[in-house]
């Protein structure tokens, strides 16, 4: 008798995913629809969709890092706009992007190692922590913040040779500058991690119930400080692609909610970082859309209402409209060794 | 090789570890021999699971040695004693319910191929390999949270043994499992005992320990009272040891008079939150001045239906009626102002407010009254007064009536519930476990009172899965398996074979 065993199979993966896979066809129909009608807007349209999900999903894999392990992070927001500040002020001084860059996924790592310790080892409310993250962040970006500074030269496109020649996805998928190609990479490694190596498993038995991984000798706490820091540390790439791949400077609250709208892409992705990143493509392109409706000018509903469109999806996937989503049982729950 | 001299593979030397205000182990000396089982016996808070964790590293002691196979330990952490070959199974089961067996089995210890990728088919090959060699019956690829709780239990001995463990621990392994479980339980214990292995088995039952002990040791207030073996042993001397005065094992009552039904619940379908029907359609019957005892392995119904006739979970269908008037979508005051008294499931839960004072928990279902309040305003004497009695009363021991529930014990936490419950007129007592979990001593006197309300009159329905209790206590019994009540029977009838069977699910 030999049966194997392997994670999510393809019917648990169709009760799982069975609205997301639906969803993902009509957008797919829609994307071929649109690039026969016109080939240029959608080429735009989806360029823009990858560009704005890029920090969304990386948010969502920093939040996902740390609530699998059971820790509950809403201070993403924070992190990345501090890390976007620290990036971008290294920058300003140093004139290195790669420096710059590491700046910030540093800064990332270490307001994650702060979260880390008020949750684990001060066992604070979690809520609270995450809380007192976003402040932080807030108040020291904003103090500091001077006007006119730009960052020297910005992260650039580098296109893939050939591959980028490919109509369509060419453009989209291979002509990306190298943080969005970073992310790209990272979704599939953590979700090779998470789900195929010890230490996931480590880090999901820590998310769901700490004692029995304590009884096995898991040391509970470096777990989780450990995918804390990491998560801080994604967190922090995110901001730095903000200020030194999309925007080239830095604004005040220049975030604007994309550490919480980063926590509905992971709800919305089931906690997974694939699903994640299919979530995170789908806000992507409300907002891809979004902006090209109102550049287009052809829509005659005034453009705050389609300003909204993300921030609907973001209160409706909130609100459980989207499937049964189970979140890891020990997340918010201070581990206490006895 | 006679047990008697076979190697001492585990040895505990004066032992002592003192919590804030509590000397929970005090200079323990212990012996395990291989290929031995030794029986740990003592009631709660006796030490018996502050030894196995300080056994098991997960506790420090601040004195004494711990010598495992000639080797004197200083256990850091629970690796190191899984390193020197002990495993426990835990009373809570700590197994990931969202993973699969095999999984479980390999956390902390995994295969890995290279790259670190977790080797999932190894895993759950040397899982198979196990359960063949010793007879525990599992599937490696079966979610955690699917599998029944006997099942579970063989994960959790696999999870030992898959860390070549010869020295197993099992604490109170069979307080959530029908006596069939536990008889299986009981030939795997001997199957390993068999190969070598060496088992300490923590237990307040006193039938089990005579029934599988080499040895049994018995713990009360933090000390080792005595050892003894199951030849030398009788129930009674054993419950003795444990208490440390005589204990009157068997419940004396007289021949029940039942009257007038009091409690009629007819068809009654109730589902639980993931909208699954766990009482399925029940009918029953509670007459005044009779005890009926609701038998059944835990999680068969049980909960919801007692949770269902106290107005805490509302019906699907069917209807319940209190001397014939009918509170079928009551709210628990009305139920309560009815006359029916509830001991919870939970007491830290549902029974008390683990943060008021005695003297609050004992009106919790009467405060709003006369006398103890005028309008909004309580009247504070009164409580108090009324606690002191009750305190004295149901002898609660407890520095003062101001003292927090939470800082009861778990046999005075019951006391108190049952006083409450008891101090007013009832009619009818709906009692869910109501000695889970406390010593012998107070379990007798939960007993006492529970027929002493019979012989008031009072219709009692009570819910346990202790076998002992519903066969001492009921008049008569009912099973209850997968929602349902298989059959009713009057005690005369019942026997533990048969209630075993039909617990098991099988028509006896």
């Amino acid at each position: 008798m030999e049966t194997t065993i392997s994670p999510p199979r393809i019917r648990t993966w169709l009760n799982d995913f069975g609205i997301s896979a639906v969803i993902a066809v009509v957008v797919i129909v829609a994307i071929f629809w649109g690039y026969v009608t016109s080939p240029q807007v959608t080429t735009a349209v989806l360029a823009s969709t990858l560009r704005q999900s890029t920090p969304l999903v990386l948010g969502a894999l920093c939040g996902l890092m740390g609530e699998r392990s059971g820790i509950i992070n809403i201070g993403i927001e924070g992190q990345m706009l501090l890390a976007a500040f620290i990036g971008f002020l290294a920058n300003v001084y140093t004139g290195n992007l790669l420096l710059a860059v590491l700046a910030g996924v540093l800064t990332g790592a270490i307001m994650g190692a702060l979260l880390a310790f008020m949750s684990v080892t001060l066992k604070m409310d979690q809520i609270i922590a995450g809380t007192v993250i976003n402040i932080l962040a807030f108040g020291l970006t904003g103090y500091y913040y001077q006007q006119g500074l730009t960052t020297q030269g910005k992260l650039l496109p580098i296109s893939l040779g050939p591959l980028a020649e490919i109509p369509l996805i060419g453009p989209v998928l291979f002509r990306n500058p190298p943080i969005t190609f970073a992310t790209l990479i990272l979704i599939f490694v953590i979700h090779y991690v998470l789900f195929y190596t010890r230490w996931g498993l480590r880090t999901r038995a820590v998310g769901e119930h700490p004692s029995a991984a304590d009884t096995v000798g898991i040391n509970v706490y470096f777990v989780r400080y450990t995918n804390v820091i990491i998560g801080g540390a994604i967190a922090g790439l995110a901001g730095a692609y903000l200020t030194l791949e999309a925007v080239g400077s830095f604004e005040r609250a220049m975030t604007n909610g994309r550490g919480f709208v980063a926590l509905a892409v992971m709800i919305f992705g089931k906690w997974t970082p694939l699903g994640s990143w299919g979530a995170a493509l789908l806000f992507g392109l409300t907002t891809a859309l979004q902006t090209q409706l109102q550049f287009g000018g052809r829509l005659a509903i005034p453009h705050q209402f389609i300003g909204m469109l993300p921030y609907v999806l973001t209160i409706v996937v909130l609100a459980g409209f989207v499937g049964r989503a189970r979140p890891p049982a020990a997340i918010g729950q201070p581990y206490e060794t006895e | 090789m006679t047990k008697v001299d076979a190697p001492i593979v585990l040895e505990a030397k004066g032992v002592t570890k003192r919590f804030p205000g509590v000397l929970a182990n005090d200079r323990i000396d212990l012996k395990l021999r291989q290929g031995e089982i030794l029986a740990l016996l003592g009631e709660n808070g006796a030490g018996k699971s502050t030894l196995m964790n300080i056994l098991y590293g997960l506790y420090h002691p601040d004195e004494g040695e711990i010598w495992i196979k000639g080797e004197h330990l200083q256990l850091g952490s629970p690796r190191d004693a899984i390193a020197r070959g002990v495993g426990m199974v835990h009373q809570h089961f700590q197994l990931v319910p969202v993973m699969t067996v095999a999984e479980n089995v390999m956390l902390g210890a995994e295969v890995t191929r290279a790259g670190g990728r977790l080797d999932r088919r190894e895993a759950a090959r040397r899982v198979r390999a196990l359960s063949d060699k010793y007879g525990l019956r599992v599937d490696p690829s079966a979610v955690v949270e699917d599998l029944p709780v006997g099942t579970l239990q063989r994960v959790e001995i696999i999870k030992a043994l898959y860390r070549h463990a010869d020295i197993l621990i099992l604490d109170e392994p069979t307080a959530v499992l029908t006596p069939q479980e536990a008889n299986d339980l009981f030939r795997i214990m001997h199957d390993l005992t068999e190969q070598g292995v060496s088992i300490i088995f923590i237990t307040h039952k006193l039938k089990e320990v005579l029934a599988v002990a080499d040895r049994i040791g018995v713990l009360r207030g933090g000390r080792m009272v005595g050892t003894t073996t199951p030849a030398e042993a009788t129930e009674a001397s054993l419950a003795e040891m444990m208490v440390g005065r005589k204990v009157i094992l068997q419940v004396e009552k007289s021949a029940a008079h039942p009257g007038r039904p009091v409690l009629q619940v007819e068809n009654l379908t109730v589902r639980d939150e993931r909208n699954h029907v766990m009482v399925a359609d029940v009918s029953l019957e509670v007459r005044a001045g009779e005890i009926l005892g609701i038998a059944g392995v835990q999680g068969n119904g049980q909960r919801e239906l007692v949770e269902a006739l106290t107005g805490l979970r509302p019906i699907e269908s069917g209807r319940i009626l209190v001397e014939g008037q009918e509170y079928t979508s009551a709210s628990p005051r009305q139920i309560t102002e009815m006359g029916v008294a509830h001991i919870p499931e939970d007491r830290e839960k549902h029974g008390l407010v683990m943060a008021y004072s005695i003297a609050d928990n004992m009106v919790l279902n009467q405060y709003y009254q006369s006398p103890y309040a005028s309008g909004p305003v309580l009247d504070q004497d009164k409580i108090e007064d009324h606690g002191r009695l009750l305190v004295k009363e149901y002898d609660v021991r407890t520095p003062s009536i101001f003292t927090l529930a939470r800082n009861l014990s778990g046999g005075n936490k019951q006391k108190v519930i049952v006083a409450r419950e008891f101090s007013r007129p009832v009619k009818l007592l709906i009692a869910n476990q109501p000695t889970r979990g406390i010593d012998v001593g107070s379990i007798e006197f939960v007993h006492k009172q529970i027929v002493a309300q019979r012989d008031r009159g009072v219709a009692v329905l009570l819910v346990s899965a202790e076998l002992d209790e519903v066969l001492s206590v009921s008049d008569r019994v009912a099973v209850m398996f997968d929602g349902r009540i298989v059959k009713t029977l009057p005690i005369a009838e019942a026997t533990r074979e048969r209630l075993g069977m039909l617990m098991a699910g099988s028509e006896a």
